[in-house]
This record gives structure tokens, C-alpha cells and sequence, in this order.
């Protein structure tokens, strides 16, 4: 019994959730700090340094089993997550008259449903617009050989030129700042209620998980958010 | 005070319910809730209407029976207090309230504003309990020493009376309050921890049976619970099953 409780009870369900979240806010500082680089300006070598990081992350198999990782926790969380918010509005089929949460309740842990799938719309699209090209798409022809004599694709090129689109780049930096703003949302009452799942809930130490939960949630995604839009309005053009 | 009252009536769990509007004058802010509630069924009665069922019992916030949903959250407005010690003072002369049952899947409904909670007792069955001799030769339970803060915490979850405001409260009427309470009160105390790793397993199978909702953590069933019950009771019972699952 033991062993089949820890893969359908309603705990595991939890337990599987706040694995995978936390494990994917790893994730996220990882990306960020590959993403701080499109900082650079293009004088100082940017372009370069991006896509041997670009080449590095996708041939290093150490790095290639931690993508897969990614790859499955999030399918995994957005399958539990979905599957546990269906099955959690079943639990009440007659809804009441006058329900007042906001008076007991903060507005994001009411909503991780829908935030987590405006997440995973935006992945989608993410995924779509730069692995996607990356791997299936038209960027084999923009292959080059690097000052460090390393044969990359252009991502760099294809992402800069996303975002400083005279038509379309701003729309971009918009799209991926909401996403960011609900990603930001998602993680502030993720972030610790993850740790809560797991059982780790100590007096001692809420406080501080409760406010480095809190930090996470609005600079990690702030400083993903303010990329495009630098490369938007500050970077020089290429 | 004058106040109107919108008050969900079903006279059944077959039949459709719907909300009655009606009219109380010359209520006293020292009165409770229920008796505010008994003066309007004096009132029916006395019209030859059906008064509205409503569970209640000590009246002193012991036996967890009132489960009223007033103004939407369980026992209303007040924090710390079932039903019967929510005075009349928390309202205004003038004020319109609606009261529903509790709703869950797992809490259905009996007539008006009554709810079956027996999901409750069946959950406690489960493994809500500890196995002793009593058949004569008793040991004293204080023979056992105990430390203080153990001790403590587990009277604190004992303290929950099962009146199901957690579910109540809770987006996704999931029952983890009442049932990590009920695990922890045993958990946290020596003579609870040889049947620790059943308990725990049989309570949450019984507790996902019954089609309770799963917890988010949004909070909402501490902040309503009428005896404060903790969320570290909800995370300590995570704890105890993931421990006793992978056993
Ligand atoms: C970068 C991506 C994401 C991160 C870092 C993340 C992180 C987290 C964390 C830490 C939690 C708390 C777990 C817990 O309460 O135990 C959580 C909960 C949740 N996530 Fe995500 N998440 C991400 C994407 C998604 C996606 C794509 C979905 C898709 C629908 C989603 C849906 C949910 C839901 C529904 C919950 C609440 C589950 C519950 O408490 O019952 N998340 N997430």
C-alpha cells in the first residue's frame, strides 16, 4: 500500500507538485543567468560569448540531462497542477451564494491554475520562437565561426532582432513582461507553500523561507522582465 | 436591531434549495448568532411555517455542531469563535445576511442548513486513535514523560473540535486541517508513535475517499478555524506520510 500511496494519494500529488516547482525555480536562476549576457553590449563581444554559451548548453551532456529534467517537471507540473485544480473545484459541486476568500486568502494562492497556464501558454510560445528555430528552424544557415574559432548558430542575432523589431519587438517585450509579471504572482505563493508541502514548516525558519519566497518571486522575474525591453529601448542596434 | 436574514432552505437532499429572504426586528447585539436564529424560528412557527433546521448543541464552542456559512466564511466575521459565541454585536442595525451550509462533496446536505459530517468521523476511524489496555490493569498515562513542548503542540491539535469550518473555508473544501490535526495530536506524543505509520496512510486514504478537494496552501482553514488550528500540523502530517510511504 505504501508504495502505490506515493504515487496517487492526494499527498503525492502535492509532493510531486512542490518537487518539480522548486526544482524548476532552480531552473529559472540557471536560465536567468545565461539570459544576463544578452546585457553585453554588442561592441564588447556579446554576440560571440552568447552563442558559444548557446552551443555549450546544448552539447554538454551534464547539461543535456538537467534540460531533460526541465523538460519532464514541467509537463509533469502542468499535467499534476491541471489535473489537481479540475479535481479540486469537483470537491465543491454546489457553490455557495456568497464566498468571501478574499478575506482569508491572498489572491495568487486562489489562482495558481490559471497563472501557471498563462506560465505554460507563454513556454509554448517561448519554446516555439527560439528552440524551435533553433532546432527545426532556419538558423542552420546563419552558422559562423566564433573569434574563439567555435562553429555556432546565430541565436544571438535571431534574438536581439525579435525584440528590436521596428514593428513587432515592443509587442514582444510587452508579451514576455506579463508573462514574467504571472510567473512572479505563481512564485510568491509557490515559493513556500512548496516548502510546505514537503513538510518543512519549522517557526524558526517560516519566517525566513516566507521572505526569501517573497524576493525570489519579484526579482527573478523582474530581472528576466527587463531584457527585452532593454534590448528594445537601450541596447545599440544591430 | 432590525435585520434581514437571506437564508439558504432545502427541505432535502432531493429536492432543490434556494434562498428565502426574511425579516428579524428587536434583536439584541448581546444575543448569539443562534439565538438570533432561534428567535426567527419562534417567529415561523408561530406563522405555522417550517422553521429553518440548523445543527447546534453546547452552545459553548466545545462539540464543533453550528457550521453556519454567514456572509461567506465559515462561523462569520469574528475570528477564534464557532457560531454560538459570534455575538450579535459583530453586525450593524440594517445589515442584510446570508447564511448557507457548509458546502462540500463530502458534507451533503441533509435539509436547510444542515450538513452530514460523518466523512469526519469516518476519517477518524480510520486511525484516529490510539491502542491501549484498558481492560483493568491501565497503565497512567503520565508514567510516560512527555516533554513539554511536545506535549503542548499535540494538546493545541487536540483542541480541534471537528466542526469542518476548514473544509468550509477552503477553495477546494479539502479536509488536511481537520485530518493533520487529528494525526498530529498522536504524532507528537510517544504513545502515538507505534501506530504512527498507519494512521497516517489509512487517515488520508480514508480522507481522499470521501472526495475531499486537495490543499493549496491559500491559509483560508487556519485563518477560520475557531480554535486557530495550525498549517504545521498540515506540513507535519506531510512529513509523517512521506515517511511512512516510503517505509
Ligand atoms: C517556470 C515555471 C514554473 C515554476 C517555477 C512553478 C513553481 C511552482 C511552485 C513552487 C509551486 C508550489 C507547489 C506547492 O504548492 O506545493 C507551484 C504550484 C502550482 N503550479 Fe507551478 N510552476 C511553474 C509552471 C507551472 C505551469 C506551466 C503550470 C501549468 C498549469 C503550473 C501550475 C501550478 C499549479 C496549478 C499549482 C498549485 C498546485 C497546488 O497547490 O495544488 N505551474 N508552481
Amino acid at each position: 500500500m505504501a508504495k502505490s500511496a506515493l504515487l496517487k494519494s492526494s499527498l503525492a500529488k502535492k509532493y510531486w507538485m512542490a518537487f518539480t516547482g522548486l526544482f524548476l525555480c532552480l531552473f529559472l536562476i540557471g536560465h536567468l543567468l545565461g539570459n544576463l549576457q544578452l546585457l553585453i553590449p554588442v561592441s564588447e563581444g556579446a554576440r560571440d560569448q552568447f552563442n558559444e554559451y548557446a552551443l555549450f548548453m546544448a552539447t554538454n551532456p551534464a547539461v543535456k540531462i538537467l534540460s531533460y529534467l526541465t523538460y519532464i517537471s514541467i509537463l509533469f507540473h502542468a499535467i499534476d497542477g491541471i489535473w489537481l485544480t479540475i479535481t479540486n473545484r469537483r470537491a465543491r459541486p454546489q457553490g455557495y451564494v456568497s464566498f468571501k476568500p478574499s478575506t482569508n486568502t491572498i489572491w495568487a494562492s486562489r489562482n495558481m491554475g490559471v497563472l501557471g497556464t498563462i506560465i505554460l501558454a507563454f513556454i509554448a510560445v517561448h519554446l516555439y520562437q527560439f528552440w524551435g528555430q533553433l532546432k527545426f528552424g532556419s538558423l542552420d544557415d546563419s552558422l559562423y565561426t566564433t573569434a574563439n574559432d567555435q562553429e555556432v548558430t546565430d541565436l544571438y542575432t535571431l534574438t536581439i532582432q525579435t525584440f528590436q523589431d521596428p514593428q513587432y519587438g515592443l509587442i514582444w517585450a510587452i508579451i514576455y513582461g506579463f508573462s514574467m509579471l504571472a510567473i512572479g504572482f505563481h512564485l510568491y505563493h509557490g515559493f513556500s507553500s512548496g516548502f510546505q508541502s514537503l513538510g518543512v514548516n519549522h517557526p524558526k525558519y517560516n519566517g525566513f523561507i516566507r521572505k526569501l519566497g517573497y524576493a525570489f518571486a519579484i526579482l527573478v522575474p523582474l530581472a528576466f522582465a527587463v531584457i527585452p525591453f532593454y534590448i528594445y529601448f537601450i541596447l545599440e542596434k544591430i | 436591531m432590525n435585520l434581514t436574514l437571506k437564508i439558504w432552505r432545502q427541505k432535502n437532499a432531493d429536492t432543490k434549495g434556494k434562498v428565502v429572504t426574511y425579516q428579524v426586528s428587536d434583536i439584541s447585539e448581546d444575543m448569539s448568532f443562534l439565538e438570533m436564529m432561534d428567535v426567527l424560528n419562534e417567529q415561523l412557527i408561530d406563522k405555522g411555517d417550517e422553521p429553518v433546521a440548523f445543527d447546534h448543541d453546547c452552545r459553548e464552542g466545545i462539540c464543533g455542531s453550528c457550521s453556519l456559512q454567514i456572509n461567506g466564511e465559515p462561523h462569520g466575521p469574528d475570528r477564534g469563535v464557532a457560531t454560538c459565541q459570534l455575538h450579535m454585536r459583530k453586525f450593524k442595525d440594517g445589515d442584510t445576511i446570508t447564511i448557507e451550509p457548509f458546502r462540500a462533496k463530502a458534507f451533503p446536505l441533509i435539509k436547510d442548513l444542515v450538513v452530514d459530517r460523518s466523512s469526519f468521523d469516518r476519517i477518524q476511524q480510520a486511525g484516529g486513535y490510539v491502542s491501549v489496555n484498558t481492560s483493568g490493569n491501565t497503565i497512567d498515562a503520565n508514567s510516560i514523560p512527555v516533554d513539554k513542548e511536545s506535549a503542548d503542540m499535540s494538546f493545541y491539535a487536540a483542541t480541534c473540535i471537528g466542526c469542518g469550518a476548514c473544509v468550509a473555508a477552503c477553495k477546494n473544501a479539502s479536509a488536511m486541517l481537520f485530518t493533520s490535526a487529528k494525526v498530529s495530536q498522536f504524532a507528537l506524543l510517544p504513545q502515538g508513535e507505534v501506530e504512527a505509520d498507519r494512521r497516517v496512510l489509512q487517515m488520508v486514504e480514508q480522507m481522499d475517499k470521501e472526495g475531499f478537494g486537495n490543499c493549496t496552501n491559500t491559509g483560508a482553514c487556519e485563518i477560520e478555524c475557531p480554535k486557530g488550528i495550525s498549517l504545521e500540523n498540515i506540513a507535519r502530517m506531510n512529513r509523517e506520510y512521506l515517511k511512512a510511504s516510503v517505509k
